[in-house]
């Protein structure tokens, strides 16, 4: 059987699959999601939870961008919490446990809503190739698909083995199966590959807990949503328990180390340090006697319980016995035993900036599959590599995301440049522009690039637009006028008595000076909403720090500003020493700003780079 | 964009060092310094000033407004007398306007490229110049950082990634067992490195005279046996190290090694009224590079040494021992007589002056531990108003660490994630 040639197909339904195929659909390209079942788009692996810091961020860009993420799970959000509620809102994250069958059903929902999306069954087993360059996905019945490109979202299906104690067995996730002959063509384009491991918790049977006697965790009482779009939570609000493991769990860990996968030298994939194991934990921190333990609901509806704390890879009656050993668990029955699961990834510095591989044109890789871990994570690439699959198909310059104007990017960088060494993670400290890359301004920072692109929907636009509106209001109140120490003061703010005159906005930078206490100086004021109020408090509170990184935003910029020709050729730039010529010839930076994070660059060496690359330029234009 | 200055002439001693100052605040700085604006191309001779009011040196000051300038910016260049300390007074002083910084090595080039000032040839002769920029800056930092700097900049890494994982791990991983408040350890961190940095900071003009030479200038009227004097150390001195005509016929430069210190002796011209123009621009010269020595040895009695020359620690001794009949307190190069007791004081005061001395040995350093310790402080100010500053406090703390990175190295997040899963339980 043979389907009409397409725009672009995207391989896996997944987090990363579903946001490309909905990025690509936006932009107007024709697109075809294949998954292996219809049921499994949208399917959380792992913990049923969104958001989170860093994580939460990346959401809100997805949502900016007018993907789907943000607000599939404000749908699902069965408890909503931000995180770091009593810290500065720059390192804020928005975070809700989701009930895992309202995601699934929300996302399959929205995915066949969108228009110019269609999803196909089937898996994938090799592509088309028109000479070097990627053409479509050949399925394992036979049919095949034609695209102008490919984007594979498969996740841990490359080589996936899950082990349970000394159980193993190859499979991508409990209950599919591998890509094997998948794997074996990708071999074919010699791309360098790493192993990892991740594990997951053993499920329990709510129903089965003794939930009276454990703490609970309820979610915020003013719940914070993802989207900027939604309005309301729209499912029930559960709370969680929390319980810890004691003595006797760890001595029954400790007994069975050597029957544990990771422990009895049945893995060699490298696992995430801040989601170790608990035979890691109990290992590693000896001297600590428990560890806590978050019961997490996977839904309304579904008794089933995630133990978020305690992942494993021991045998299932191991994981019984130290289940059991824990307050409230007495008699918890485990659904599904917690396992590992070892797989191979992509080294992304196989990818360019658009997550296209550099050597095989038409191809895009997202998510797990390029080493990260996390939903987010792999719907933020899903979303970068689903628009520039898009835009190369319609001939259009691709779209850069910036260290300077988003998380994505960020992400983007420090994957594409310098690879991964253990499943990468999004964490707030990764950002240098933290202060001004907020889960708060994510719309600003973005949906004008998403308006400009085209990926950007008419509701979203008008509330965009409407919203910019109030904030102009807002900020053109609060600097028309100036006010004198005196008449600040008379209103109860403390200010020196330095004579000089300020306007609101300066006021509202001084800590502890809430937009509320401007408004009997500038009265107008009270006619502004109040997360319009909030939004400007914060901008207020950073903005001497934002303007002292202005400039290190704006040299960044320039840099990467300065694109790097694919063909260029490092070794014959006179005067930069062989070693550092060796590692950009390996590196390939793509501008020079990428090329001065490098270690050993200096600025000397980049000045030497620019000239190479400015006589270039000339010599091409005369 | 940072307004970036630095020595353009070859460092080291020369008659006239030339400071080139490039970017929007480089016309500002001349008023800094002198007091007085400057309005564009042209030249003009000014004094310049330190912080204090104090003279710093004479000045011909150069302007070249952009985009015509050789970077394409805004461009001053300073020609002042080329005496190492003179030139590290301008530079330090440069140093501490608020929107200026030493260059890198190749960033006017750099500069100058990004804003098209440079044609093709140019370009190709870059390749050479870069390079032995490199090398010598290469060289430069190793020598520091192999040295005892190094080990003190280690401990401030080691406690500044310390410090900085412990706010992150407050951060981004609130919801894992992490403590709430880290601000008493970070804090004791913190105070740490300051004070260290505040004792190298102070420590660091004596220290770049360990490292380029100190100036010993011999002073005495005509024919007092200055040059005879200066022949004879230079002939029991155990190594001479180079000796170059001064540019000006009026002084001369011997260098040498005194008790492990190297030491420039310099003979100045005599110090009388001056018969005619030529000879009166000598004498003023050798009176500036006098003043501007770290050590003055008048040939004269404590009586006659001209005030407005004197400084603390200097020494006195009557010329021509030879011919006195009382030879206390004086000396003769002729027979040698109390050159010992000359060479055992210079080197006396000046061990004593380098014992105060830091281990940093440049200006950049002093820059960058200065930026680096007033981020410190303002990262503690704000630990101290608790976690709800901690995101503030952390930028401050970045901002600290990336100044302070040409002596302790790049840390970024890697490092900071390091150290917090080694002292964290994570994972939830
Ligand atoms: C066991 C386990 C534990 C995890 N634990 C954590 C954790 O603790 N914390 C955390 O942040 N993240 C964790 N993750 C990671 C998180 O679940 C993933 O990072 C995220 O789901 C990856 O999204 P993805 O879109 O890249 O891949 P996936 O969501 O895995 O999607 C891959 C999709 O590709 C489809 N597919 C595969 N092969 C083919 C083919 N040949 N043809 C057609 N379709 C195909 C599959 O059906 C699937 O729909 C865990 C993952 C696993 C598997």
């Amino acid at each position: 059987m043979k389907h009409s040639p397409v725009d672009v197909v995207v391989i896996g339904g997944g987090h990363a699959g579903a946001e490309a195929a909905h990025a690509a659909a936006r932009m107007g390209a024709r697109t075809v999601l294949v998954t292996l079942k219809r049921e499994g788009i949208g399917v959380m692996s792992c913990n049923p939870a969104i958001g989170g810091l860093g994580k939460g961020h990346l959401v809100r860009e997805i949502d900016a961008m007018d993907g789907v993420m943000g607000r599939v799970a404000d749908k699902a959000g069965i408890q909503f919490r931000l995180l770091n509620r009593r810290k500065g809102p720059a390192v804020r994250g928005p975070r809700a446990q989701a009930d895992r069958a309202i995601y699934r059903s929300a996302m399959l929902a929205e995915t066949e809503a969108r228009e110019g999306l269609e999803i196909v069954e089937g898996e994938v087993t090799d592509f088309l190739m028109d000479g070097l360059r990627v053409s479509g996905v050949l399925f394992a019945d036979g049919s095949e698909i034609r695209a102008g490109a490919v984007v594979l979202t498969t996740g841990t299906f490359l080589r996936g083995v899950i082990h349970i104690g000394d159980v193993r067995r190859p499979g991508g996730r409990m209950g599919d199966k591998p890509s094997i002959k998948l794997a074996e063509r990708i071999d074919s384009f010699n791309l360098p590959l790493g192993r990892l491991k991740t594990g997951t918790p053993p499920r329990l049977d709510g129903r089965t807990i003794n939930w009276d006697i454990l703490e609970s965790q309820p979610g915020d009482e003013e719940p914070e949503l993802f989207s900027f779009l939604s309005k309301q939570v729209e499912a029930k609000q559960i709370s969680c328990g929390i319980t810890y493991t004691n003595a006797r769990t760890h001595e029954i860990i400790r007994e069975n180390l050597s029957r544990s996968a990771m422990y009895g030298g049945h893995i060699e994939g490298v696992g995430p340090r801040y989601c170790p194991s608990i035979e890691d934990k109990v290992v590693r921190f000896a001297d600590k006697d428990q560890h806590q333990i978050f019961l997490e609901p996977e839904g309304i509806d579904d008794p089933t319980v995630y133990p978020n704390g305690i992942s494993t890879s021991l045998p299932e009656e191991v994981q019984e016995a130290y289940i059991r050993s824990i307050a409230g668990l007495e008699n918890a029955k485990i659904v599904q035993p917690g396992y590992a699961i070892e797989y191979d990834y992509v080294d992304p510095r196989a990818l360019n900036a658009q997550l296209s591989l550099r050597d095989v044109p038409g191809l895009y890789f997202a998510g797990q599959i390029n080493g990260t871990t996390g939903y987010e994570e792999a719907a933020a690439q899903g979303l970068v590599a689903g628009l520039n699959a898009a835009l190369a198909v319609q001939g259009r310059e691709a779209v850069a995301f910036s260290r300077t104007d988003s998380y994505i990017g960020v992400m983007i960088d420090d994957l594409t440049t310098r690879g991964v060494a253990e499943p990468y993670r999004m964490f707030t400290s990764r950002a240098e522009f933290r202060l001004s890359l907020r889960a708060d301004n994510a719309d600003q920072r973005l949906t004008p690039l998403g308006l400009r692109l085209g990926c950007v929907g008419e509701e979203r636009r008008v509330a965009f637009l409407d919203k910019i509106e109030r904030l102009d209001t807002a900020r053109s109140l609060l600097s028309s006028e100036t006010y004198t120490p005196k008449q600040i003061g008379s209103v109860g703010i403390k200010v020196k008595e330095d004579g000089n005159r300020r306007t609101g906005l300066e006021i509202l930078a001084f800590p502890d000076v809430a937009f509320e206490s401007l408004i009997p100086l500038v009265p107008a004021l009270s006619s502004i909403e109040p997360p319009i109020r909030r939004q400007v408090e914060n901008d207020a509170l950073y903005a001497s720090y934002i303007e002292r990184q202005k400039r290190d935003v704006s040299a960044m910029k320039r840099d990467e500003a300065q694109v790097i020709p694919h063909e260029f050729d490092f070794m014959i730039v006179d005067g930069l020493s062989n070693e550092l010529k060796q590692k950009l010839t390996h590196a390939r930076p793509e501008t020079l700003a990428q090329a001065g994070r490098m270690e050993g660059m200096t600025p000397a060496a980049l000045a030497l780079l620019m000239a190479r690359l400015r006589r270039n330029g000339q010599a091409k234009r005369a | 964009m940072d307004t970036i200055f630095a020595l353009a002439s070859a460092p080291g001693r020369a008659g006239v060092a030339v400071i080139r100052i490039s970017g929007p605040a480089a016309f500002p700085a001349v008023h800094e310094l002198t007091g007085a604006g400057m309005a564009g191309r042209g030249l003009s001779v000014r004094r310049l000033f330190d912080s204090s009011g104090d003279v710093l040196d004479d000045a011909v000051v150069l302007g070249f407004p952009g985009p015509g300038s050789f970077t394409g910016e805004d461009v001053v260049e300073l020609q002042i007398h080329g005496s190492v300390a003179g030139v590290s007074a301008v530079l330090g002083r440069l140093a501490e306007l608020p929107d200026l910084r030493l260059a890198e090595p190749g960033e006017f080039t750099r500069r100058a490229l990004e804003n098209n000032r440079m044609d093709l040839a140019q370009v190709e002769g870059l390749a050479d110049l870069i390079d032995a920029e490199t090398e010598a800056q290469r060289k430069q930092a190793q020598a520091v950082l192999g040295g005892a700097l190094g080990a003190v900049a280690d401990g401030w890494r080691e406690k500044l990634i310390r410090a900085a994982a412990l706010i992150e791990a407050t951060i981004d991983f609130a919801e894992e067992e992490v403590p709430v408040d880290v601000t008493p350890e970070v804090s004791a961190l913190l105070i740490a490195v300051q004070d260290e940095l505040s004792h190298e900071i102070k420590g660091v003009r004596i220290a770049e005279r360990i490292r380029s030479g100190f100036e010993v200038a011999i002073v005495g009227p005509p024919n007092a046996g200055k040059s005879t004097l200066l022949n004879t150390l230079a002939g029991r001195a155990a190594a001479i190290t180079s000796e170059i005509a001064g540019t000006t016929r009026d002084v001369i430069e011997v260098r040498m090694d005194l008790a492990g210190l190297p030491v420039t002796l310099l003979d100045t011209a005599g110090l009388r009224e001056a018969e005619d123009k030529v000879e009166a621009m000598g004498v003023a010269l050798a009176r500036e590079r006098a003043a501007a020595a770290d050590l003055r040895v008048f040939l004269m009695s404590e009586e006659e040494v001209p005030q407005d020359l004197r400084q603390n620690g200097d020494i006195a001794m009557r010329p021509k021992a030879d011919l006195l009949m009382d030879a206390s307190d004086a000396i003769s190069g002729l027979t040698g007589q109390g050159v010992d007791v000359l060479v055992s004081r210079i080197e006396e005061i000046l061990t004593h002056r380098s014992a105060s001395a830091g281990l940093a040995t440049r200006e950049r350093h002093r820059w960058a531990m200065m930026t680096a310790q007033d981020g410190l402080i303002a990262a503690q100010g704000l630990l101290e108003q608790g976690p709800e500053m901690y995101d503030l406090a952390a930028e401050d703390l970045r901002h600290a660490i990336r100044a302070l990175e040409s002596l302790v190295g790049r840390v970024d997040v890697e490092n900071l994630l390091d150290e917090i899963f080694s002292s964290f339980c994570l994972g939830k």
